[in-house]
């Protein structure tokens, strides 16, 4: 039993641990007050929004270097969480510069205060969800940030697709949060506690039936599964980043998917590996379930269906969405291998995903407040009616296929290396038999842009310069870490080690 | 006959698969939120059994109130995105709403 003194002393210690969490509730209350308060200004909320996460991030960098475990063992401070970190606050900031842009948030609302804040709320979630080390603090956070993107999903709610993508999204994410709290009732059960660090110690020291064992992990992956989507938990995927506002879509498709992929890492790290740690990076595996093969099925599966299904979609957004299921794939392969090479891939090709997959839907954004659609035909000829914009998306599609010299490539081949060296060359063969499928449909748009007869002389579409800077904002990198991409894989070696305890 | 662990977990296993069933089966949104309910509390009675029957400390009662107040959390808003789509579509028939299809 810990005494009263320790558990304060540990209270004390963690909340000093706790400043960008922090800073973020501070954020949610200041832009919730401000809402009400100023009535006026229409963008006022945005901009407490995104100070509070310039705060965050500032707070998040004092962390470095930090290895902790606070709140009782509830949270994890580590490098690793530290990088997934920076991807969410990155790409939160990102997404709500985007929504300053998009005419169909301001279409039906004026003022947008709620969906800033439930911004905000929304990356609380996945801060929490990436540092959890804990099954009902993972539960906890995973509706923290579900119940957020609910709301978020319809919240152009006079939009009949946009309502119907929150209520297809409340649904599948209710029942497969259901799923995952069965789940972990077992593993409760079966090894008397719902802390990470104290199930994998019962795991090394006890023998524990492999069926229960095997059912509850699968349950529980079942809920990490829906928040990357992944395949056989991916029907919701489609329809909601169809239905969703553009912003919402993109945000879906990086934050809540670096928080999916950050607690499924450290979930088999910390529960199903020994906390010996070996020197060349390998993980040490407890007991006989191989948990190996089972994510690898689930890679193969999700890239193959995400690849082929894409192929026929006539919708940008739809295209976009399978396309993020097959990147959901590729991901899958370097968690599969489970090792530390394995990780640093996962965290090289977040970053470059989030780049390239954030670039494509600014521009899909943008084309559809200037067009109102999101047809793949209404793109021929962009190439010539907006010279830049046509140059950005098709860097964006180059990236998203994975081909040189763009940051996907080699996010692509880092992601093939960890496969390979960890011997498992028939995952490699299947992930690039699909990256080579993936090219059809990219390349379709980009056919579509520059060498589709345009019969009618289409008047030229003019951007707003701001507009055009932040894509190339995107773009530049995109191209540049394709070249040079040194700091990111350093930054990423020096992230892999999830934090396990002394 | 004595009432053990088992039995528990043998309810919360048919509750467990009712309200999939339910889940799957049913057309109005309201039954298949209600079938939700149910999951969830087959999950509760999981973690209660577990932590009455084996011995174990209080993180199990601890673990369920957190399933209640989510579930609570959680069934607001769906009710709420429900209500929104009464309004959109004039009905709460999930296998109707499907305005976006392959």
């Amino acid at each position: 039993m810990m005494d009263l003194n320790y558990i304060t002393e540990d209270l004390i210690k963690s909340v000093g641990q706790f400043l960008p969490e922090t800073a973020l509730i501070i954020t949610f209350l200041v832009a919730m007050m401000a809402d009400i308060l100023f009535k006026r200004s229409k963008h006022l909320t945005g901009y407490i929004a995104m100070a509070g996460l310039v705060i965050a991030g500032f707070l998040l960098y004092h962390q470095t270097g930090v290895n902790f475990k606070g709140f009782a063992n509830m949270l994890v401070i580590d490098a690793f969480g530290q990088f997934m970190k920076y991807i969410v606050l990155l790409s939160s900031l990102i997404i709500i510069i985007f929504s300053f842009y998009s005419d169909e948030l301001h279409a039906a609302h004026s003022r947008l205060g709620e969906y800033y804040t439930l911004i905000i709320g929304m990356t609380f979630g996945m801060m929490l969800l990436v540092g959890s080390s804990n099954l009902i603090m993972i539960y906890l956070a995973i509706e923290t940030m579900s119940i957020s993107s609910y709301i978020l999903a319809g919240y152009t709610k006079e939009v009949k697709r946009a309502s119907e993508a929150s209520l297809k999204y409340v649904i599948f994410g209710a029942v497969s949060s259901g799923i995952m709290v069965y789940g972990i009732s077992i593993m409760f059960g079966l090894t008397g506690s719902l802390n990470l660090f104290d199930i994998n110690q019962y795991l090394a020291s006890h023998q524990v039936d492999h069926l229960p064992l095997l059912i509850s992990g699968l349950l529980i992956v079942a809920g990490f599964g829906y928040k990357i989507s992944a395949v056989p938990f991916h029907f919701w995927t489609p329809d909601v980043y169809e239905g969703a506002p553009i912003t919402i879509t993109a945000y879906l498709s990086v934050a809540s998917k670096a928080a999916g992929f950050a607690v499924m890492l450290r979930f088999f790290k910390t529960t199903f590996f020994g906390a010996d740690q070996l020197l060349d990076g390998t993980w040490h595996l407890l007991g006989s379930i191989n948990w190996h093969y089972v994510v690898a099925a689930l890679a193969i599966l999700t890239m193959t269906l995400g690849n082929l299904v894409a192929l026929w979609q006539s919708n940008m957004k739809r295209m976009l969405a399978y396309s993020s299921i097959a990147h959901a794939g590729y991901l899958l392969m370097a968690v599969s291998v489970m090792n530390d090479g394995g990780v640093s891939a996962v965290l090289i090709y977040f970053f470059f995903y989030m780049l390239m997959n954030l670039g494509a839907f600014f521009v899909v954004q943008l084309v559809s407040n200037k067009l109102h659609t999101e047809d793949i035909e209404a793109y021929s000829g962009l190439g010539y009616r907006s010279p830049l914009i046509g140059v950005a998306l098709t860097i964006f599609l180059i990236s998203l296929t994975g081909l040189p010299p763009t940051a996907g490539f080699i996010g692509k081949l880092y992601v093939f290396t960890s496969v390979i060296d960890a011997g498992y060359y028939w995952l490699a063969v299947v992930g690039v038999l699909n990256s080579v499928v993936s090219l059809y449909y990219y390349v379709k748009v980009i056919r579509n842009m520059y060498l589709r007869d345009i019969e009618s002389k289409e008047d030229k579409l003019v951007f707003s310069p701001s507009a055009i800077v932040i894509v190339f904002v995107l773009a530049v990198p995109t191209l540049i870490f394709g070249m040079y991409f040194t700091p990111i894989v350093e930054w990423a070696n020096f992230s892999m080690n999830i934090f396990i305890g002394n | 006959m004595e009432i053990g662990l088992t039995h528990y977990l043998i309810i919360s296993a048919i509750l467990f698969s009712l309200g999939m069933f339910g889940i799957v089966a049913r057309k109005h949104a309201i039954m298949v939120l209600m079938g939700l309910e149910l999951v969830l509390n087959a999950a509760n009675i999981n973690f209660i059994a577990f932590a009455r029957f084996g011995g174990m400390n209080i993180e199990g009662h601890v673990a369920a109130i957190f399933v209640i107040i989510l579930a609570a959390a959680e069934a607001a808003v769906a009710l709420a995105i429900v209500l929104n789509i009464y309004q959109n579509f004039r009905h709460v028939n999930v296998d109707e709403v499907d305005q976006m299809r392959d």
